[in-house]
């Protein structure tokens, strides 16, 4: 078995006691929540902290709940499964509630937390992998090295966003709300990224994510998430699709987004979806959809096909991922006019 | 062979069976489902250190210097050893020993082991790693089969004349060519075959200590304890009556732990260096370094065949990347040839077998050894055959058959042969006849034969010494204990030879213990590898027993005053068959037989008969029994995504006789799930800097639970006439057709060819766009179909 390096483990009972330890220890401190993206990358040695702080014990980091205003307040360490299930997160934030579903397998979703999944670290072949492996490949730009290997003679890391919540959130403009000895910070999900595949966060040194905030989506809210990969479970997206469509008591498309992930650093939100996809109406959730809204989604299906770009940054046949955009941009909206998804192989 | 070698397939007590053939739970399962069985990596010694491996990150380089000093000095570190200290070879096969525990001189890929460290603990092992200096030379590295092919400077074993050649067999049989121009029909065509690995659950382990007075016991999750045995002695040259080699609970197998492994030289020489026990456990990472999976192969068949189907003329040219050393490989490139010869009969047959050396890690055999891949590529252009004549692919493997008692075109001995009834059973359970061709596009079904032996005649060291031996001790109390050196890798090995002793002596399964798999306690077994156990070791656990019985029968019979006829050993008890009213427990016969004989015991042997062609390499492959399989799939295909989706697969097999149905059925399965695996998902691929491309468990894709498709085990029993009451394997063989039939399934599905594996999303995508556009120049229009 690989061994994990030493560090010390806290396990403070209170935010106000995770922040100061986080703040005295500085850059070699670090966060654990459900430790399912931090333990394999502190065995590979990807981070060596000499403290890792477990947010486990800490009571307001938990539940899920409906606040006066409508909206969802999420603490960041529900669990995956929890998301997953829980009534209220179903029926307002759908796409959300399937993405998590679809996140690694079964074990790991009872371990892994939200707050993980949105903070997970950019992946890529060249960078997950042991201490040895990454010594024989001579490094990488993101960790210990300076060369690139995603495609010869780059220069840019490309390590691929690999959250299936994160596409999910943006299409429902989640608000992350921080903490820090700096003070409270809350920040609307879609300015969170960077397309920096080394850190693909504007996440500061010592800061906590507290809870996310889904402010209420309107009742004709239809949502979906689409997840391309090789296994029927455990495995990060090769490709993974966010659909939002809210339809108004007409049938009408209010507002409709896309966002997809795992191509390259971060999230992207496809902006053409609302302008094809508002005004027209999608026709019988049970049914035939209508013809004019398929042809709408065949036309974003064709836009999305030409704005993605897919590297072999994570392991799988990046021609094929790049095929599977328009299928799984279609299925997907599909499954959200029909008040269905999750889009699966299984 | 020796009379004692062949029992037929009745029962002991001429009637019924009353424990084989009744579906029984391992000896060992609550043990294992408890966690309370006992695997290498829990075994602590007091004072025991743990090693640790330094391995290459160069693929093909010299080594000028290694400097341990700084190792040596940090505290913790008991011993640290180089090639320098273990400069003996070794290899499972004599003639080409290439491997050190150790790299002397030169490293061969990434990840071949160059030193270790035993420290107190697991981390102070690694720290040391990081100290030593390795300084290296780099040589150009062969990735590509085709070019190790062709160039042979620089070698990668170098002194060889063959270059980078490690194997080359080239067998013709009857008049190939002359037959193929008068055919009616010829099919050639080229596929090909990844590299995929057996990946068992239990990583490499082994423990060692070595006593004052000069006694190495190694415990070593191994599937062959006596060539471990043999490995150490030399390497080591340390006599062989002062090593023990046992093999605890093994979690898992496939092949991947037939050769001796660096590890257990490593942990030996380092518990004589230190003079305390020494454990070492590989890595996930280290276990796809260690390797010696499947082969990957390219491969040519041309088939010739009449208008009705039967096959005239057989010609094969295979290219076979064996990666970094020999390992099994001189056997892989003949089986990749020999075992071809059925279940089909056809009167003329050649074929060209290359093995290459690639700076990579050593394939070797995995599950279905050297002949999954040929039969891949053959059963396929088999379909292509029925296309061709538009036969119904089914009939076409029933025109062909070899039938049984025959030998076949490569001077094969063929006793037993079930195939035909495998084809009956596959067709009938899939509803093959309504099926095939008749679902909506995207839905097909496929079928596909194959056969396998059940062990070989061809010990890996050429020696006339029975190949299994089994030793039967008998306590006062009831007991019997079967101390065999046949390796349990959990495939119930142990739990068969139980239920042999319980059939034969009568008593209950309760009252059978089984030591196996320990060089100081158990007589000599060749391990459990080319599916010989059941075969060979059930037999010689029958000698056993028939010579103990008659000791037991004629003790009773002796005090009963009554012909040894009359008494008969039943569960539990000893009658006397025309006098009910007569008996003894089974103890008590067992005390009597001890009054009569002294201390009773018995020993039990098995060798094969002369066997194979007469030729050179012609024994390589003869096996006493074959097994045979029959496949059907049934599989879709979402032709907007490519993704394959496997249904059902009914998988028929002839096993001989099932002597524990229960276990017979979990082998079909097992094999089936792997079969399936290797051709969708699996991928053991090192990229083009000479890495493993994924050497983890997330990245090599295993099928879970929900990837697997529905698994229907059938089960044909032909009774061979040597096998041990009929037996033949069920470990390997339903692997072999699996694969094929799937590609045959999608072509059914889909109508496009997967020839070249493994059959991702991507490639299915590709090949239904090639064929669009085919059928659209064919109707003269200009659309344009395939990848969206």
């Amino acid at each position: 078995m690989l061994r994990a390096p030493k560090f010390e483990l806290a396990t403070p009972t209170s935010l106000g006691e995770a922040i100061a330890l986080l703040a005295e220890a500085g850059p070699s401190g670090m966060v654990i929540a459900g430790g399912t993206d931090l333990m394999p990358n502190l065995k590979h040695e990807l981070f060596t902290p000499s403290l890792v702080v477990s947010l486990a014990r800490i009571p307001e980091l938990h539940g899920i709940r409906r606040a006066t205003d409508g909206s969802l307040v999420i603490g960041a360490m529900s669990s995956l499964e929890s998301i997953a299930e829980n009534a209220l997160v179903r029926e307002q934030a759908p796409a959300l509630a399937q993405a998590a579903s679809l996140i690694a397998g079964p074990q790991l979703r009872s371990m892994g937390t939200l707050g993980g999944n949105v903070l997970l670290d950019t992946r890529c072949q060249w960078y997950n992998q042991t201490y040895f492996w990454r010594e024989a490949l001579g490094f990488c730009l993101k960790k210990d090295g300076s060369k690139y290997h995603v495609v010869e003679g780059g220069a840019k890391c490309v390590a691929a966003a690999s959250n299936d919540s994160a596409p999910a959130l943006m299409t429902l403009d989640a608000e992350l709300g921080f903490e820090s000895a700096a003070g409270r910070r809350s920040v609307r999900i879609e300015e969170f990224w960077l397309a920096d595949g080394i850190f693909n966060k504007r996440h500061a040194q010592g800061e906590i994510l507290v809870e996310l905030t889904i402010p209420k989506t309107p009742a004709g809210h239809r949502g979906a998430y689409g997840k391309l990969r090789e296994r029927g479970s455990i495995d990060f997206p090769l490709l993974g699709v966010a659909a939002r469509l809210d339809v108004d008591d007409q049938g009408t498309v209010s507002r409709a987004d896309l966002v997809v992930t795992a191509l390259a650093a971060r999230p992207h939100r496809v902006t053409k979806a609302g302008e094809l996809l508002v005004g027209t109406r999608p026709g019988d959730p049970q049914g035939e959809l209508a013809a004019e809204f398929r042809a709408r989604l065949a036309e974003l299906a064709r836009l999305a096909h030409k704005q993605c770009h897919p590297l072999e940054n994570i392991p799988g046949d990046a021609a094929w991922r790049k095929a599977m955009v328009p299928v799984y941009v279609r299925r997907t909206f599909e499954a959200a006019a029909r008040r269905a998804g999750p889009v699966h192989h299984l | 062979m020796a009379a004692r070698d062949i029992h037929g397939p009745a029962p002991p007590w001429g009637d019924e069976f009353r424990v084989v053939g009744k579906p029984t739970r391992k000896l060992d399962g609550l043990a294992k489902a408890t966690g309370a069985a006992i695997y290498t990596d829990d075994i602590q010694l007091p004072g025991m250190l743990h090693a640790k491996t330094l391995r290459s990150t160069q693929a093909h380089a010299r080594i000028r210097s290694i400097d341990t000093r700084a190792a040596r000095a940090l505290k913790g570190v008991h011993g640290v050893i180089t090639g320098a200290d273990l400069p003996i070879r070794y290899g499972v096969i004599p003639w080409t020993q290439d491997e050190n525990a150790l790299a002397v001189d030169k490293v061969r890929f990434i990840g071949d082991p160059v030193a270790a460290v035993a420290a107190v603990d697991e981390d102070t092992a690694n720290a040391a790693l990081k100290l030593i200096r390795v300084e290296y030379e780099p040589l150009h590295a062969y990735f590509d089969p085709r070019e190790a092919a062709a160039r042979h400077d620089p070698a990668i074993h170098e002194g060889r004349k063959e270059g980078n050649v490690s194997k080359h067999v080239r067998l013709e049989f009857g008049p190939v060519d002359e037959l193929a121009a008068a055919a009616d029909v010829v099919l050639e065509d080229e596929y090909s075959f990844h590299g995929s690995t057996h990946a068992p659950i239990e990583p490499h382990c082994a423990v060692a200590t070595c006593s004052a007075d000069g006694l190495l016991t190694v415990w070593s999750a191994t599937q062959i304890t006596h060539y471990v045995h043999r490995a150490l002695a030399q390497v080591l040259e340390h006599p062989p009556q002062k090593i023990r080699v046992i093999q605890p609970c093994l979690g898992g197998a496939f092949g991947g732990k037939s050769d001796p492994f660096s590890l257990e030289f490593c942990v030996a020489k380092l518990a004589m260096l230190t003079g305390r026990p020494v454990k070492m456990l590989y890595t996930r990472e280290e276990v796809f370094y260690a390797h010696r999976g499947r082969h990957p192969m390219s491969l040519k068949y041309r088939t010739a065949a009449g208008r009705d189907g039967r096959i005239t003329s057989v010609d094969a040219k295979i290219l076979i990347d064996g990666g970094s050393y020999s390992s099994f490989g001189l056997v892989t490139t003949y089986y990749a040839g020999q075992l071809l010869t059925g279940p089909y009969d056809f009167p003329s047959y050649r074929f060209d077998s290359t093995r290459v050396f690639t700076n990579k890690p050593p394939c070797g055999p995995k599950r279905g050894h050297g002949s999954v891949q040929p039969r891949f590529a053959f059963e396929v252009q088999l379909d292509q055959l029925a296309e061709k004549l538009e036969l119904d692919p089914i009939e076409l493997r029933r025109r062909n058959f070899q039938g049984e008692r025959t030998r076949t075109v490569n001077g094969q001995r063929i006793t037993s042969n079930g195939f035909l009834a495998c084809l009956d059973q596959v067709e009938r359970a899939s509803g093959w006849k309504s099926k095939r061709g008749q679902m909506p596009f995207g839905r097909g079904v496929g079928v596909a034969g194959s056969m396998y032996i059940s062990g070989t005649n061809y010990p890996v060291y050429p020696n006339k010494m029975p190949q299994a031996g089994v030793q039967l001790k008998v306590d006062r109390s009831g007991l019997v204990t079967v101390f065999t050196g046949g390796n349990d890798i959990g495939q119930g090995s142990n739990s068969m030879c139980a239920m042999i002793v319980a059939e034969e002596l009568g008593v209950p399964l309760e009252h059978v213990r089984v030591v196996a798999a320990d060089t100081d306690l158990c007589p000599v077994d060749l391990g459990a590898y080319s599916s010989r156990v059941t075969f060979m070791v059930g037999n010689a656990t029958i000698d056993a027993c028939r010579k103990l019985r008659s000791q037991i029968v004629s003790a009773v019979a002796r005090v009963w005053q009554c012909a040894p006829e009359r008494v008969r050993l039943m569960p539990g008890v000893v009658i006397d068959l025309e006098d009910p009213a007569r008996s003894l427990s089974t103890a008590a016969a067992f005390q009597c037989a001890e009054e009569h004989f002294d201390t009773l015991g018995s020993t039990g042997s098995y060798n094969t008969p002369t066997l194979g062609g007469d030729y050179r390499g012609g024994t390589i492959g003869a096996s006493p029994a074959y097994s045979f399989t029959a496949h059907v799939v049934e599989a879709s295909v979402d032709t907007e995504t490519g993704r394959i989706t496997v249904h059902d697969v009914w998988c028929a097999h002839d096993c001989g006789r099932a002597l524990n149905p229960m276990l017979v059925a979990g082998q079909i399965e097992g094999s089936v799930y792997m079969g399936i695996a290797e051709a969708l998902l699996e991928e053991h691929r090192v990229n083009r800097l000479g890495l493993h491309a994924g050497p983890s468990l997330l990245d090599y894709r295993l099928p879970t639970s929900v990837d697997t498709p529905e698994l229907h085990a059938l089960i044909v029993e032909s009774l061979d006439p040597e096998g041990p009451y009929g037996a033949k394997e069920a470990g390997e063989g339903p692997l072999h057709s699996s694969i094929p039939a799937l590609s045959n399934a999608i072509f059914d599905a889909v109508g496009i060819r997967m020839k070249h594996l493994p059959f991702t999303p991507g490639r299915v995508l590709e090949l239904l766009g090639e064929k669009s556009e085919r059928e659209a120049r064919a109707r003269g229009g200009v659309e344009t179909g395939g990848r969206v």
